[in-house]
């Protein structure tokens, strides 16, 4: 078993590291971290900062698509998030006060758990599927969160509320005490309990699970509600970083990032067995990517290009078939697979 | 209706059932028209100046791009599949094309190769579904990224468009009492017709259905499953490489960032319009419906004045009745078996 999960994640791990390598390469004050008033600063530590949004969507994510689904709204639950929060900021006589930037996270939060529970009702007491199911959020909460700022950027000034995203503590930034204290939290919650176990249960065949008398509906409407809380999360994280609430860029294609880390991270789309280690490596890589991108000089628009590229490869290495095939073309060059020369225009 | 059943008494409710069991996939597809007329009696009704003619024309003129992925979409969901690339294949192709035109390539070299880039995309996430056991939803991702990050890589402004040839597709108005089509609607109806004739009478068309109903038992008939699930994937990119041509004549211009969030839009339509997600069941004469409920909730928001954010709430709520009703329509069969 233990041999198995270390194969599990030796290709992300392999993957991290051969970017890390590849930027130290080509800037060696990449690896640099220097102090500056007893905070660390240096790349790593950004990519840490940086990566706390998408650490936990893609921890909600894994949790859902081990349950054989898929969360489309997560970035939508973010700019709702990020729209309560700072409406109720914005309308408070005191913004800089810790008590009403308490109840305002509180808030929205709350708002985004509601429609994690809103994801969770459709998928696992109406049976709607999943990308259905959440695409009508993703559709309609974008609009939700316009309607909360009324159109505008609301933007705020609080010094709490900027800490969440932008402050340190003991010389790491504060955004990933959060994102570690989700990673150990839902780390506990699904591998300490049974929870994690039924959850592969239901993933890998729900109707077998429910013969064997695990309660689907509850752990699928949970991972949903799970999803939606930790979007809200990293949608507060989001608007604290910029301190402002833009209900159309908040969280835009984060759903897309989530699912390439879980999937990076060595957990089938199909559902079933999850590694929440892996989403880990792959929020990282996902991360490096993107700052190895802006480092190289590519304008951000084009990014696009070298994701697609990245998840191409991944997904080829975890196919069958393409594996098949290059160990067959090891073997002997004269026994051809069928339907080789598909195979080889990819590869 | 009301005679019959009052003359018949008992046979009425059986041909009735009969009736619906024998179409149950077609009803869907009359909600949405239900859907459609009530909105249009209701806004002729609300709004004065709200002339149906001219609205209907202008619907088709704005939304013929929308109209033309809805067909390549409609394709692929029969199969069971999905294709999130189309709003970005046609970004791509729309700059390409405006660019190539500038460059003073003829119209006739560039339509035709947008058309093959499209079928090309296409044919890659077909290939990486169909052979490499990718799943749609992360397959036709690879090709809504690599197709945005291409449109960046043409240009990151957009580029005008001033060959006279591609504009003529707009800029033509065929008029008949009051109703009016430019020749881009015209390519978007052709589309709707062409495809609803390969899908109702051809082979491949029945294919198609009986992929996305049960893909091993169309695998045991002897169907080429192999075959048609690449094609309805080249299907969807030619729909996205001649939407991107429909919306650069348009718009008169190319530009990069166009048709975000376009796929989720095309898909709504289609589920609007009543093709079942699972696969199997569905109209592209639906999806047609479809793409015109989503124009009229445009119109109808823009012409109460209220905010455009408003559109993508009501066309997820809509999405939401639709899926509802389809959810218990499925459970019903089910049952009935």
């Amino acid at each position: 078993m233990k041999k198995f999960l270390s194969h599990r994640l030796v290709w992300p791990i392999a993957a991290l590291v051969a970017l890390i390598a590849v930027n130290t390469i080509s800037r060696p004050s990449f690896l640099s971290i220097t102090v500056q008033n007893g905070q660390l600063y240096g790349s790593l530590i950004d990519i840490l900062r940086n990566s706390a949004p998408l650490m936990l969507v893609a921890l909600g994510m894994t949790l859902v698509i081990a349950t054989r689904g898929i969360d489309l709204s997560v970035g939508a639950i973010m700019a709702v998030s990020g729209a309560v929060a700072l409406t109720i900021i914005e309308a408070s006589p005191a913004p800089g006060n810790l008590g009403v930037v308490m109840i305002a996270i509180a808030a929205a939060v709350g708002s985004a758990l509601l429609l994690g529970v809103w994801n969770g009702f459709l998928v696992s007491v109406l049976g709607i599927q999943p990308i259905i199911a959440t695409l009508v959020l993703m559709l309609a909460g974008r609009g939700v969160a316009l309607l909360i700022t009324k159109g505008f950027i609301t933007t705020i000034n609080s010094d709490p509320y900027q800490f969440m995203a932008q402050g340190y503590v003991l010389g790491l930034p504060f955004a990933f005490y959060v994102s570690i204290a989700a990673v150990i939290v839902v780390g506990i919650v699904e591998r300490r309990t049974a929870l994690g176990m039924l959850t592969e249960a239901v993933g890998i065949n729900p109707e077998a699970s429910r013969l064997a008398g695990v309660r689907s509906r509850g752990i699928i409407w949970g991972a949903y509600i799970a999803s939606g809380t930790l979007a809200g999360m990293a949608g507060i994280l989001y608007s604290s970083n910029i301190m402002a609430a833009d209900a159309n860029a908040a969280g835009l294609y984060i759903e897309l990032d989530a699912i390439l880390a879980v999937v990076l991270g060595g957990t089938s789309l199909a559902g079933g067995k999850f590694s929440l280690a892996g989403t880990v490596v792959g929020v990282f890589t996902i991360q490096t990517l993107k700052s190895t991108i802006t480092f190289l000089g590519v304008p951000p628009a084009v990014s696009p290009v070298f994701m697609a590229a990245a998840v191409l490869i991944v997904v080829l290495l975890q196919s069958r078939r393409f594996r098949a095939f290059f160990q067959t073309a090891g073997r002997s060059a004269l026994r051809p697979l069928t339907r080789r020369p598909d195979a080889k225009v990819l590869s | 209706m009301a005679t019959l059943t009052a003359e018949r008494g008992p046979v009425a409710p059986t041909t009735y059932r009969r009736f619906l069991s024998r179409h149950v996939s077609w009803i869907p597809v009359f909600a949405a028209i239900a859907i459609l007329l009530i909105m249009i009696a209701g806004s002729m009704a609300y709004f004065p100046n709200f002339q149906l003619p001219r609205i209907l024309s202008s619907i088709l003129l704005d939304n013929a791009y929308l109209l033309v992925l809805a067909v390549g979409m409609t394709f692929v969901i029969l199969t069971g599949g999905i294709d999130l690339s189309v709003g970005a294949v046609m970004a791509f192709t729309g700059i390409l094309c405006a660019s190539l035109l500038s460059q003073g390539v003829p119209v006739a070299v560039a339509v035709p190769a947008m058309i093959l880039i499209g079928a090309t995309i296409g044919l890659l996430i077909g290939v990486l579904v169909q052979f490499f056991d990718v799943q749609p939803f992360i397959a036709s991702l690879i090709g809504m990224f690599l197709a945005r990050g291409l449109a960046f890589v043409v240009s990151l402004q957009s580029i005008k468009v001033d060959n006279e040839g591609l504009l003529w597709l707009q800029s033509t108005r065929f008029s008949f009492a009051g109703w009016y089509i430019t020749p881009t609607g015209i390519i978007a109806l052709l589309t709707v017709a062409l495809a609803a004739f390969v899908l109702r009478f051809t082979r491949f068309g029945r294919t198609v259905y009986a992929v996305g109903g049960n893909e091993q038992s169309a695998r045991l008939m002897g169907l080429p499953v192999v075959r048609t699930k690449l094609s309805v994937y080249v299907i969807s990119g030619v729909c996205a490489g001649l939407a991107g041509i429909v919306l650069t004549a348009y718009s008169g211009a190319g530009y990069p960032l166009n048709g975000v969030g376009t796929e989720l839009d095309t898909i709504a339509a289609v589920v609007i319009g009543g093709t079942l997600l699972t696969g199997g069941s569905g109209f592209v004469l639906g999806s047609m419906i479809g793409v015109f409920v989503y124009g009229l909730i445009r119109t109808i928001i823009s012409f109460s004045g209220a905010e455009q954010s408003w559109t993508r709430i009501t066309v997820g709520a809509l999405l939401l009745v639709f899926v509802v009703v389809q959810r218990i329509i499925v459970s019903r069969s089910a049952l009935s078996k």
